[in-house]
């Protein structure tokens, strides 16, 4: 390396034009993703924790696969695998989101799972006591309580997702580290470029932090 | 084992008849059969592992047993804790006070007291306030209607969580230890919520360890020993002069100190 190497902050700014138009990307791949996956978390986290074997079995089958297999090939095979299968080519972001979704409701089951056999036993009781039937139980005692448990969990598994789409620049969908690519390129600013990529990541996932404390402090109320 | 005691008279609330509960191979529950009058209140001793909170458990099916029958108000629960709708019917008639209180932390004092009603009973949001401002009042705990559970202390909570089941208009209370868990301070105004509760005539079971207690708002006492109904009667001749020998030889540990 050129020992008169000089960090050319210039450069550095004048990526970032280009590299925002990856943002939208990374955030609809992040957050579409998320949101079908907490409807997979919570669909699969309660059958996983059914009394009937035969609806907890597939739960932990599913679980078991998507978090024990990684989120890059998890999106390959999506891409480039089902295709073969369905005979025709899948949309880069669908498959993106399809990955993100996937994966996050594996971990996400095993959130909710823990969220709701986290409340004590006795919640269940007063609530059965009361007549209320085991539906209602559920929906005015438990899951309120476990969700606000579930929150910090949450809220990591949001950032891992957020950092894991940048694996998705191997499908050519054009987020945020695919657009840093694309701009080196052309002007071989590497080191500037990463940087500034590095930073849009912080700027998004240090926001979702300070969402969620704020979340969690109002949650907290009444506790 | 005796079936003399009903201080009033009545088609019984509660029957019991040869129930038996096994927790896989230990036998929780021999034989039971009881029943209980309308505006009796039953107080249960025993030791600890005796069977005397499964007992009152399994009149509302949060525990079930295995074989004999039980009904309440006329109506049967079904071995093997069979969830049906008549069981949760049973559940409305029927209150229950814990030894944790168990109050939905989520929830502030005056809403914890009105789910029920609003969701089971489907009043409105007014005339469910109006109760539950009533029933709080009544255990003396108004002036805490908008606070959640965590801001009360152990005998305020205790006093809202009978206070919760009330709102019910349950014809039967069941008390699972309901001072076990509170510091000594705290027992005399639960105690006397409790009482009051006697003295208006509602039918009462109650697992305590409070033998003043016991003796002065019991109108039968029961005592269980390894799961059976060792000996029953009222509390005068059960406190001062019991026939069995376990019964004699519980009390002795309990009321020497």
């Amino acid at each position: 390396m050129d020992v008169t190497f000089q960090f050319d902050w210039q450069a550095a700014f004048a990526s970032i034009p280009h590299l925002l138009t990856g943002i939208p990307y990374t955030l609809l791949i992040s957050f579409g993703g998320l949101a079908i996956g907490f409807i997979i978390g919570i669909v699969f986290g309660l059958l996983r924790i059914s009394p009937l074997s035969w609806l907890r079995w597939p739960a932990v089958a599913y679980i078991e696969i998507f978090r024990g297999t990684p989120v890059l090939v998890q999106v390959l095979f999506i891409f480039y695998g089902l295709p073969q299968l369905l005979g025709g080519p899948i949309n880069a972001l669908v498959a993106g989101i399809a990955a993100i979704a996937v994966n996050s409701g594996a971990y996400i089951s095993e959130i909710v799972r823990g969220g709701v056999q986290s409340i004590e036993r006795g919640q269940r009781e007063a609530g059965l006591s009361l007549g209320l039937s085991r539906r209602q139980t559920f929906r005015y005692i438990i899951w309120p309580q476990a969700f606000r448990r579930m929150i910090p969990p949450l809220g990591n598994q949001g950032i891992i997702s957020i950092k894991d789409t940048s694996l998705f620049s191997v499908i050519g969908v054009g987020e945020l580290v695919r657009q840093g690519q694309v701009y080196i390129a052309t002007t071989f600013n590497a080191l500037e470029v990463y940087l500034m990529v590095a930073m849009l990541y912080l700027v998004i996932t240090l926001s979702l932090s300070v969402a969620l404390r704020f979340l969690e402090r109002k949650g907290l109320v009444g506790q | 084992m005796n079936q003399e005691t009903s201080t009033s008279g009545g088609e019984p609330i509660v029957r019991l008849d040869k129930v038996n509960k096994h927790f896989g191979s230990l036998h929780v529950l021999k034989d039971i059969d009881l029943e209980v009058t309308p505006g009796e209140v039953v107080v249960i001793i025993g030791a600890s592992g005796s069977g005397k909170s499964t007992l009152i458990r399994c009149i509302n099916g949060l525990e079930e047993f295995q074989q004999g029958s039980l009904e309440v108000d006329g109506k049967p629960l079904l071995p093997h804790g069979k969830a049906t709708k008549a069981l949760q019917k049973i559940r409305t008639e029927v209150g229950m006070v814990f030894q944790q209180f168990n109050l939905f932390p989520h929830l502030s004092v005056l809403d914890n007291v009105t789910l029920a009603p609003m969701k089971v009973r489907g009043w409105s949001r007014a005339d469910a306030t109006e109760i539950a401002e009533r029933l709080l009042e009544r255990v003396d705990i108004s002036d805490q209607a908008a606070k959640y559970p965590g801001q009360l202390s152990g005998g305020q909570q205790q006093r809202v969580a009978l206070a919760r089941a009330l709102a019910m208009e349950p014809r039967l209370m069941l008390f699972d230890e309901p001072t076990s868990a509170l510091d000594p301070e705290m027992i005399g105004e639960v105690l006397d919520a409790m009482r009051e509760l006697a003295n208006e005539g509602m039918t009462m079971m109650i697992v305590t360890h409070e033998m003043g207690f016991a003796r002065e708002v019991a109108d039968r006492v029961i005592y269980i020993h390894k799961g059976e109904i060792a000996e029953e009667g009222p509390p005068e001749t059960i406190f001062d002069s019991p026939r069995e020998e376990a019964t004699r030889n519980f009390l002795a540990r309990v009321l020497k100190h």
